[in-house]
């Protein structure tokens, strides 16, 4: 868990960075800090492995004031990823990964053991990279080995600065689902900031929305969606808000709050674990006026219609 | 050319004595001042105003004449008996030694990428983890280049310092000059420019070697 009470930064007694920023991440969850560039957002996220100073206020680790721990040997607990991946690229790849062990002292075994891990749970092949260095992957794998690095030590806490903000959209949405499925099993505490709305509303169990150094809105994105807590945070997300929130539901969010017309004619079949957003996109761009829900054994449970679509993202909206 | 062959076969022992002194003492200066030259430089990354001034300093030392800076040391360091001979030439050459070696260091350091630096803070290096790990490694090309550049300007410089009887090749030139004898001079002087040729290639051959591996690309 994550605590931040009053959290202030001052540049040269002027101008706060970061304005009096106070809020609770839950253990396990991914908190999105998101806003313009120059909000504050990765100052925050800076100011938790002190790399920044705290002018006023406190962050406290699982109930740990973070200034009260040394400076070292807090930031050895906390995994930290940043957007160029920031791989040493005088150091193999195992050598990269495994700095923070050795850092630590790890013996020899317990490190090999340890890379071979990691790279499964990334989904590299060990072998094939241990001897190879940085400037040979490709910019997706590299910053799978920067995430890989940040989780070797296995700290409870990460800091992801905009992480997969270099790489492109297709990559990026390929990591960001990677990711969070390797979050389901480690379960770490995450703060990740990103400029990014719809990033945020993939990987945030939270989103914070910043302007200014001032914390706007702290809430889980469906409810940032539905209910913006003011003008600025209406604008930020978008217009096409709405539409935004249909990618956090899927077609079984759907199926149970709606009943579905019995089959009436041979479709496109998709699975429960499309999201709305996509079905949207399928309606729009394949013209097809019902799409055909099919269960884990394929077998057909009904057809549904964009009319369907609306009238659940109508009910949502209302009960969120 | 003949007679100075003629020489260099007659003279063998000698000219081979005189270039083991000759590599004696560059050797020397350049190891002092590689332990000199190197953390300076590094520290200059983390001071900007002295960064400034050291390397003003640095570049003021290079413009002396080496004639004139052998001549002033000579009263200073008659104080412990050393006026003339191989301390005073190895202090020289230590200081010429330090503008390449401390310039190329700092620039070398000052440009390791702010993410590399950033990235070893944040998962928790010391800053000595910091320099030992990341940035002397990285930084590794150019700092040699730097100590080659030095070698190179000191075997050159190191003749001259013949003149102030700490011996090298130099002797067979000054020796050269006041008996006229042409062919003494042409060895010391291909002597010299040899010993500078083999020293730049074999530190070339050192600092691909030492050059990580994954900074070929780089290098």
């Amino acid at each position: 868990m994550i605590e931040f009470k009053n959290v202030t930064k001052t540049y040269d007694g002027k101008v706060n960075a970061v304005d009096d920023v106070s809020f609770t991440v839950p253990q396990g969850n991914i908190a999105v800090f998101l806003g313009p560039s120059g909000c504050g957002k990765t100052t925050l996220l800076r100011m938790v492995n002190r790399l920044v100073p705290i002018t006023k206020g406190e962050i406290f680790i699982d109930g740990e004031n973070t200034n009260s721990l040394n400076e070292i040997q807090l930031r050895r607990n906390i995994g930290y990823v940043i957007q160029s991946n920031g791989l040493f690229p005088n150091m193999t790849i195992e050598d990269n990964v495994t700095v923070v062990p050795k850092l630590l002292g790890w013996d020899k075994e317990k490190m090999r053991s340890r890379f071979f891990e990691l790279m499964d749970l990334i989904g590299l092949k060990p072998d094939d990279f241990r001897k190879r260095y940085p400037h040979e992957l490709s910019g997706g794998q590299q910053q799978r080995i920067g995430i890989a690095r940040a989780m070797a030590a296995d700290p409870p806490v990460m800091l992801m600065d905009e992480p997969f903000g270099a790489l492109d959209p297709i990559i990026r949405s390929h990591l960001q689902k990677e990711f969070l499925q390797i979050q389901k099993e480690v379960q770490k505490t995450i703060l990740f900031v990103s400029h990014d709305i719809d990033e945020a509303i993939t990987m945030g169990d939270q989103v914070a929305i910043f302007k200014d150094g001032r914390l706007m809105q702290y809430d889980a994105p469906d409810d940032i969606l539905a209910n913006p807590a003011n003008e600025f945070v209406s604008t930020f997300v978008g217009a096409d808000r709405a539409i935004k929130s249909l990618g956090l539901h899927t077609v079984a969010d759907l199926v149970n709050q709606l009943k579905v017309t019995p089959v009436a004619a041979d479709s496109k079949q998709i699975s429960l674990k499309t999201d709305l957003r996509q079905i949207l996109s399928i309606f729009f761009n394949e013209g097809y006026e019902e799409l055909v829900v099919v269960d884990e054994e394929k077998k057909p449970m009904g057809s549904i219609t964009i009319q369907d679509v609306q009238k659940y993202l109508h009910q949502t909206n209302q009960s969120a | 050319m003949n007679g100075a062959f003629q020489y260099f076969m007659n003279n063998q022992d000698e000219v081979l004595a005189l270039t083991l002194q000759h590599i004696q003492l560059v050797g020397l200066a350049t190891v002092i001042a590689i332990l000199i030259g190197v953390p300076i430089g590094i520290y200059l990354t983390t001071n900007d105003a002295v960064a400034d001034v050291v390397l003003q300093i640095a570049a003021i030392i290079m413009t002396i004449p080496s004639i004139a800076l052998f001549g002033l040391m000579i009263p200073v360091l008659s104080v412990i008996n050393q006026g003339i001979g191989f301390l005073p030439a190895l202090i020289a050459l230590i200081l010429y030694s330090q503008l390449p070696i401390i310039r190329n260091t700092y620039v070398a350091v000052q440009n390791v990428d702010p993410n590399m630096r950033d990235a070893a803070k944040g998962i928790g290096m010391s800053s000595w983890e910091r320099i030992r790990m990341v940035e002397i490694p990285i930084a590794l090309p150019v700092i040699m280049a730097g100590v080659r550049n030095a070698v190179v300007l000191s075997i050159g410089i190191g003749a001259i310092a013949a003149f102030i009887g700490a011996g090298g090749l130099g002797v067979l030139i000054d020796q050269g000059i006041s008996r006229y004898n042409r062919d003494m001079i042409v060895v010391g002087a291909v002597g010299v420019s040899l010993l500078a040729i083999i020293a730049d290639t074999v530190l070339g051959i050192l600092q691909r070697v030492l050059t990580p591996k994954g900074m070929n690309i780089n290098a």
